[in-house]
């Protein structure tokens, strides 16, 4: 444990990626196999279940530290993050912790069976053993939610150097299911097996945002020219008969999407899909809200099933017959793509993705002007001999969306964020004027530069009229400009109206709060968007 | 005997003010930190340590009587004396009695000796008007020792890897500390202007304090290697830190107990050295006075106030006032102060 919370620490205490990766490298060389295997599990994300409710952990620590509940919210809303919280307010270390990574991961999943009264006893003891960093992690731990401020590219990397394996290979044999409960560092990282192992999906291949003009990309008849859709991103893997559905978020998802139950039998072994997912229905796609009903439910009427029926619309093919082709250029994969579902029976719910012949780089842009239209969000941009990379990258794939819609707002409420935030006034809830009142429509939590966020985080504070917990209104008078995705009418939300991904575009400071936009301009964007 | 009026913490049978942050006639200053000396009153009085400071911020021309710890003055029947805070060097708690009712005001505070300050001195009284800037179980700082070993280990890391370590602190009262308590083998110890000026006019009223060089215009990389550097925090940030590249930065305050303000910064290391009380320190010395009311000036007022009321049975108010940065602020509070005293 105090390995690992060393570990913390040094990632911690520096801002520079090649120091946090030399950290990485020396804790795999030096933790026992059983603390490196959990530290990659937790570090790439991996969550498990102690068992403890955080509650109880507030409640134990609150007791402990001999203050009244509601001082512990209030120094919660300051510190921005559970974990940090109890583990400050605790009284002084009394002892030393020696349990190691896996051991402690071990006691706390020996205490999923345990009575109330023995879990407590245990989390008091160990609290009171450790120091303010093993504190942290240890709640972190328990708590499930572990940001340690490295991506998982970084650990990959770290991985590919203490093996010295490639980083793609490294990258494949940590995505999927694997639990460090019973796999070893030599069977994850090494072993011929597991590479055998059906459900393993290829990691993504990310487009960047394109930040400049496509001209600079040269020759139009370079590139394959796609629509963007507005879906879930996602794999379909066919091996020994059975179908895996991945979602770019490398979630298992294959129980939502009951429509690919049929594909073993169509789909020869061996086969995996990379596309996007969405609502088709008459022949046109349907919009991202449709897709995004469907997926909060845990079971799936026929009635729901019917009002949104699902298709992959594939855009490319990187392993056919059992062969991994990524390495293989876009434009071959494309050709073995365009034959495989050339041969399939009709009504099987996978599409091609149609490519657009673009004599010049005009035509391109009256395609991305138009993919609103039919709810796709601008065009993709991929070099024809590019092969299939993994992660972000720049170069080869990018995405050119459609310009947002923007909107005038006047902000109404602040509440501090949380993390790297905490303390600071940035999660802001933003309204339009409906005649003389201002109803609220969005929140958004990014935009505005640090210095920005500063200063707003001042002006919040001198401008405060009211205190309802965390949540402060402010005087109606700052205007800024919001950039959404979507926006459609919503029964659910008071405003009468939902948009999507709202952020900040600027702060507007030359516009008065009178000048802002008025309900009815957001009701006049979604009749444009319907025409 | 006190009230709070727009202009500050005013006792009218002196007709006198605390730290007033409007220009009146007659001012007692605690210590001086801009955001409790503020220029424009006709008289002051403060310690005789204070005096040299403020003169440096507010002029030589202003009119200042200086008393030592503990010298009583009175004031129209107003037995007034000033008492060690602890705070920085000069500061002190103001100490009012007439007709045997006795007030205190603490201004900033802290209840560990920093060898420069001179120790807190615990008072008695009927009403007390506290600060609270760490005013919150989560701030409960470490012993000041492990702090100094923890930055002189960083420091000396630092020089074994080729690097300059810069600190930064307040120009006044962190920065000599820092100073003070920077081993001799980290290297040569170079001051930026604005801490320079502040030790010059330490050093002219007979403090002692260690050795430095300040760091000048023309100098460059090539002058300073595997030093350290102490400096405001207006220094961060700016490309006058460009000269002691390769460098790592560290930013020494109360705020850096919590992660957030720690990675908001942006700096290497945060070392949690505070001139200011922590939650016990507050807990303890607000319960030491034996006050039966208790005003909770700037920081996290109506937390500590609520706490006093409700858990130790003190009549206790949040009361308003323009001293330190807006309330609840992680590091505003360090920048606020910082303009002001860079500007020397």
């Amino acid at each position: 444990m105090n390995r690992f919370a060393g570990l913390f620490t040094a990632i911690e205490q520096t801002t520079k990626t090649n120091s946090k990766l030399e950290a990485l490298v020396q804790y795999f060389q030096e933790a026992p196999e059983e603390d490196s295997i959990w530290a990659i599990a937790i570090l790439m994300g991996k969550t498990f279940r102690s068992g403890i409710k955080t509650r109880d952990l507030k409640v134990w620590a609150t007791e402990l530290a001999g203050i009244p509940a509601w001082l512990f919210e209030e120094s919660y809303h300051v510190v921005g993050d559970l974990a940090e919280a109890i583990a400050l307010v605790l009284p002084r270390q009394a002892g030393q912790f020696s349990a190691s990574l896996s051991g402690t991961i071990g006691i706390l999943q020996m205490l999923t069976t345990q009575p109330e009264e023995e879990r407590k006893e245990v989390i008091v003891d160990c609290w009171m053993r450790m120091e303010q960093t093993e504190r942290l992690v240890f709640n972190k731990l328990i708590t499930g939610n572990f940001r340690m401020g490295i991506s998982s590219q970084l650990v990959i990397r770290a991985l590919a150097r203490y093996t010295g394996a490639d980083e793609a290979q490294v990258a494949h044999r940590l995505m999927g299911k694997w639990d460090p409960r019973n796999t070893s560092m030599k069977s994850l990282l090494l072993d011929k097996g597991r590479l055998a192992e059906d459900f393993r999906p290829y990691p993504f291949f990310l487009a960047y945002p394109l930040d400049a003009a496509p001209e600079t990309l040269g020759d139009p008849a370079e590139w394959q020219v796609e629509e963007k859709y507005d879906g879930i991103r996602g794999q379909i893997i066919v091996r020994n008969g059975t179908v895996f559905v991945w979602s770019r978020g490398e979630e298992l998802v294959t129980d939502k999407f009951p429509e690919f139950a049929t594909l073993p039998g169509i789909l020869p072994d061996g086969t995996v899909l990379d596309g996007e997912i969405i609502g088709r229905k008459d022949g046109n796609l349907l919009p991202f809200s449709m897709l995004q009903t469907r997926i909060g439910r845990k079971k799936l009427s026929p009635a729901i099933l019917n009002a949104s029926p699902l298709v992959m619309i594939c855009y490319d093919l990187l392993e056919w017959n059992g062969a991994d082709i990524r390495s293989q250029a876009l434009i071959e994969r494309r050709l073995l793509l365009m034959q495989l579902l050339a041969t399939l029976p009709g009504g099987t719910p996978l599409l091609l993705s149609p490519v657009f012949d673009c004599g010049d780089w005009a035509e391109v842009r009256a395609i991305r002007a138009r993919s609103r239209e039919h709810h796709c969000e601008g065009v993709m941009l991929k070099r024809k001999d590019s092969i299939y990379e993994r992660g972000r990258k720049r170069g080869n794939w990018w995405k050119w969306k459609v310009d947002p819609f923007t909107i005038d707002a006047v902000l109404i409420y602040a509440q501090p964020g949380h993390g790297r935030r905490a303390n600071l006034f940035t999660d802001y809830t933003f309204a339009v004027w409906e005649g003389e009142q201002l109803v609220p429509f969005a929140k958004a939590y990014s935009g505005l530069s640090d210095k920005e966020i500063e200063e707003l985080d001042r002006w919040i504070k001198r401008n405060t009229v009211e205190k309802f917990g965390p949540v402060r209104s402010v005087r109606p008078e700052l205007v800024f400009e919001l950039a959404f995705e979507d926006i459609n009418l919503s029964a659910r939300h008071k405003s009468g109206v939902a948009v999507r991904f709202p952020r900040i575009l600027r702060w507007r400071k030359d516009k008065p709060a009178a000048e802002a936009n008025h309900k009815q301009d957001l009701l006049h964007l979604i009749k444009e968007k319907n025409i | 005997m006190l009230v709070f009026n727009k202009k500050g913490i005013y006792c009218s049978q002196a007709d006198i003010y605390i730290d007033p942050w409007q220009p009146v006639a007659k001012a007692i200053i605690t210590h001086a930190h801009a955001d409790h000396a503020r220029s424009g009153c006709l008289h002051y009085l403060c310690h005789r340590d204070t005096a040299p400071l403020l003169k440096m911020r507010l002029g030589e021309a202003i009119s200042v009587t200086s008393l030592s710890f503990n010298e009583p003055v009175y004031i129209n029947g107003v037995k007034i004396s000033l008492h060690p805070a602890g705070h920085i060097i000069g500061s002190a708690q103001v100490r009012l009695e007439y007709k045997g009712e006795v007030w205190g005001v603490s201004g900033d505070y802290k209840l560990q000796d920093d060898g420069l300050s001179g120790a807190f001195e615990p008072l008695r009284c009927h009403s007390f008007v506290t600060e609270s800037t760490f005013g919150l179980p989560v701030y409960k700082f470490p012993a000041q020792e492990e702090v100094y070993g923890d930055m002189n280990k960083w420091c000396a890391d630092n020089v074994s890897q080729g690097m300059n370590s810069v600190l930064i602190g307040y120009a006044l009262g962190k920065a000599q500390r820092i100073l003070q308590h920077i081993s001799g083998d980290r290297g040569p110890v170079y001051c930026h202007g604005a801490v320079d000026n502040v030790n010059k006019v330490l050093t002219g009223q007979g403090i002692r304090l260690r050795e430095s060089t300040r760091v000048l215009s023309d100098m460059t990389r090539k002058d300073i290697q595997r030093a350290v550097i102490i400096a405001p925090p207006s220094a961060m940030g700016s490309s006058w830190l460009n000269r002691f590249s390769p460098y790592r930065i560290a930013l020494c305050s109360g705020w850096m107990q919590l992660r957030g303000a720690r990675r908001r910064r942006s700096v290497d290391r945060g070392f949690v050295l505070s001139d200011h009380c922590d939650w016990l320190q507050l807990d303890e010395a607000i319960t030491a006075t034996g006050a039966e009311k208790v005003y909770v000036t700037h920081g996290y007022q109506h937390t500590m106030a609520r706490w006093l009321r409700e858990e130790r049975g003190i009549a206790a108010e949040a009361v308003e006032t323009l001293y330190g940065a807006a309330s609840e602020d992680v590091g505003d509070d360090i920048l606020s102060n910082d303009q002001n005293s860079s500007h020397e």
